[in-house]
């Protein structure tokens, strides 16, 4: 049965009450060169049987693996109740609902969403999401344009220690827009971002400045100095930082002495598997003054005409529906589903629960960094306090090396030699409270065998 | 019925004008506007220096109802924005032509003002909408 409920005839009439020839005349004013043409890529259509087996032989592709791999998506042990819960028919949906008031419990799930991540990242407001962590890093840049425009440089300072995935995002979402993106450099004996790097924009007036928190190699930045030093110079500070780790570090909103001004980051680690990459979420968490300049839906907490309390979609001004093309943003949606999960898995754990994770993860890192430095050939590059993970150098190219774990069941961490061949022969690795003493036991004894092949 | 003061300037899109002495612009909208837009509940105002041409798109006033645009009536430079509005947008309401004012600004040319509607060709806009 398809879809798609107009009949011809149904299209014809509607063709006919707006005076337009074609669906496609529809389309005129896109101009040719971006239209996308023909799709030659996109198979033709299988029958359901075709489709299922293909997809049952596809998913046995995926192996179970013991994995080291962090690099921005962390295996955490997901309480049962969390995806049972998720997955009633009265939260099993993507999307906000239309007529959104209509379904108070959603919203007010959304609305304990928000005042969960504003606990947890020490913010004022928190939008129902975005699609994920690196977009969402270019929704809080573009933001912070808008917040600080008569700051007017359109220049944006960033580590070299963020994520080189969430730069390459930025790039797409923010390169056309007139921003410019300069790096920042990192200390090649702490991975964390060098002092004198800052030196070097001592004359600048950046529009903002992000700031990572643990870094891509998972070292701990010096936030409270970034911070201040970015608001000495009139920017805003644009906090991308780990949900987990915030249990046990100092939240961005205590940063330095005024704080950071916009937080965002990826929301996986709450509740959602690693799932071959997604779907996971973003957050975007800011000061109260900023909340006009925000992207995405907002859930408020108001009262009806007979004084109970209820739920409604708030501030919408902002978005595409009210303002069209002057919207704040493209985003006018949310990742409803995995919002449901962590909302119920910060619940379950409550702040003692995520901080126990926290302080069980940065553990078995500790743990993994000494059994692996012990082997002959491996060495920690970077000294200093570091959370979920750590880069390793080894005395040969990574890539063979991982592909010999791989064949023992091990995914051994990510290869960091064409992002960073400044590192070496280096691999980034973590460990979160999956991992036990056996583990990483496995993991060293498979390492020791290989590299002494 | 809607105040339309006879000293004011007008524009089709509901913005009022009034011309200082030192030449300066005074800027808001009009009574007839802000009764149509309801309960404004924030109001944006166009940074001052910022140069703008006419008929651009430099404000926004947002109510319960909608958000709608607010356009600079001529070219010239924003020299001071209403900084009562931010913390109390009603004031749009009950006095739109006196504490409501929303920006001043100096012209690129004062002449360009004669060209704007008086209080009799604004009348008769809203009389044909």
């Amino acid at each position: 049965m398809p879809f798609i409920p107009h009949t011809d005839q149904d299209i014809r009439d509607m063709l006919a009450v707006v005076g337009a020839p074609s669906i496609e005349a529809l389309f005129d004013e896109i101009p040719p060169s971006l239209r996308a043409g023909r799709l030659e890529a996109v198979p033709e259509a299988l029958p359901e049987m075709a489709i299922t087996q293909l997809m049952h032989a596809r998913a046995a592709e995926d192996v179970v693996a013991l994995n080291f791999i962090g690099a921005g998506a962390y295996e955490h042990h997901i309480p049962a109740a969390v995806w049972e819960i998720t997955t009633r028919g009265e939260f099993y949906s993507a999307y906000t609902p239309y007529q959104a008031e209509a379904s108070q419990g959603t919203l007010q799930l959304l609305y304990e969403y928000q005042t969960m991540i504003c606990g947890l990242t020490a913010m004022e407001v928190s939008n129902a999401s975005l699609y994920d962590g690196a977009s969402g890093l270019g929704e809080a840049l573009l933001m912070a344009m808008r917040a600080n425009r008569s700051n007017g440089s359109g220049e944006v300072l960033m580590p070299r220690t963020v994520h080189p995935r969430y730069r390459d995002v930025v790039e797409a979402t923010t390169g056309a827009q007139g921003i410019r993106v300069l790096p920042l450099d990192y200390d090649p004996a702490t991975g964390v971002t060098l002092t004198a790097a800052l030196a070097a924009h001592a004359d600048r007036k950046p529009t903002a400045v992000v700031i990572p928190q643990p870094n891509f190699f998972g070292q701990l930045e010096d936030v409270d100095a970034l911070t201040d030093w970015a608001h000495e110079r009139g920017a805003l500070v644009v906090a991308v930082v780990n949900p987990t780790a915030l249990a046990l570090l100092k939240p961005p909103g205590e940063w330095g002495r005024q704080g950071a001004d916009i937080v965002c980051g990826e929301g996986q680690p709450l509740g959602a598997p690693l799932s071959s990459g997604g779907p996971y979420f973003g957050f975007l968490t800011a000061r109260q003054s900023l909340v006009r300049e925000m992207p995405g839906r907002i859930v408020g907490r108001t009262v009806d005409l007979d004084g109970k309390p209820g739920f409604t979609l708030t501030l919408q001004a902002r978005e595409q529906h009210i303002r069209r093309a002057k919207a704040k943003s493209n985003i006018c949606t949310n990742q409803g589903l995995l919002v449901t999960a962590a909302t119920l898995y910060m619940s379950l754990l409550g702040p003692q629960g995520l901080a126990r994770v926290a302080a069980q993860s940065h553990h078995y890192l500790g743990a993994l960094v000494a059994r692996l430095s012990a082997i002959p050939g491996v060495k920690a590059v970077f000294s200093g306090p570091r959370f979920h993970e750590a880069v390793v150098r080894l005395d040969r190219p990574v890539a063979p090396v991982l592909a010999q774990l791989a064949a023992r069941g091990i995914l051994g961490g990510l290869d960091l030699s064409a992002d960073f061949p400044e590192l070496g022969h280096s691999l980034l690795v973590c460990a979160t409270e999956t991992k036990s003493e056996t583990h990483l036991d496995q993991y060293a004894r498979a390492l020791r065998d290989v590299l002494a092949s | 019925m809607s105040q339309i003061p006879d000293n004011l300037k007008y524009v089709a899109s509901h913005e009022w004008v009034r011309t200082e002495a030192d030449g300066t612009l005074t800027i808001g909208i009009t009574d007839h506007a802000q009764a149509a837009l309801g309960d404004l509940v924030f109001v944006e105002v166009p940074a001052p220096g910022r140069v703008l041409s006419a008929n651009e798109s430099c404000a926004v006033v947002e109510s319960v109802k909608a958000a709608s645009d607010v356009y600079a009536p001529v070219a010239g430079e924003v020299i001071a924005a209403n900084p009562a509005l931010a913390d109390a947008p009603e004031i749009l309401n009950s006095d739109p032509y006196n504490e409501g004012w929303m920006w001043k600004m100096k012209p690129a040319n004062l002449a360009d003002v004669e060209g704007l509607l008086d209080a009799a060709g604004y009348q008769k806009v809203l009389a044909d909408a």
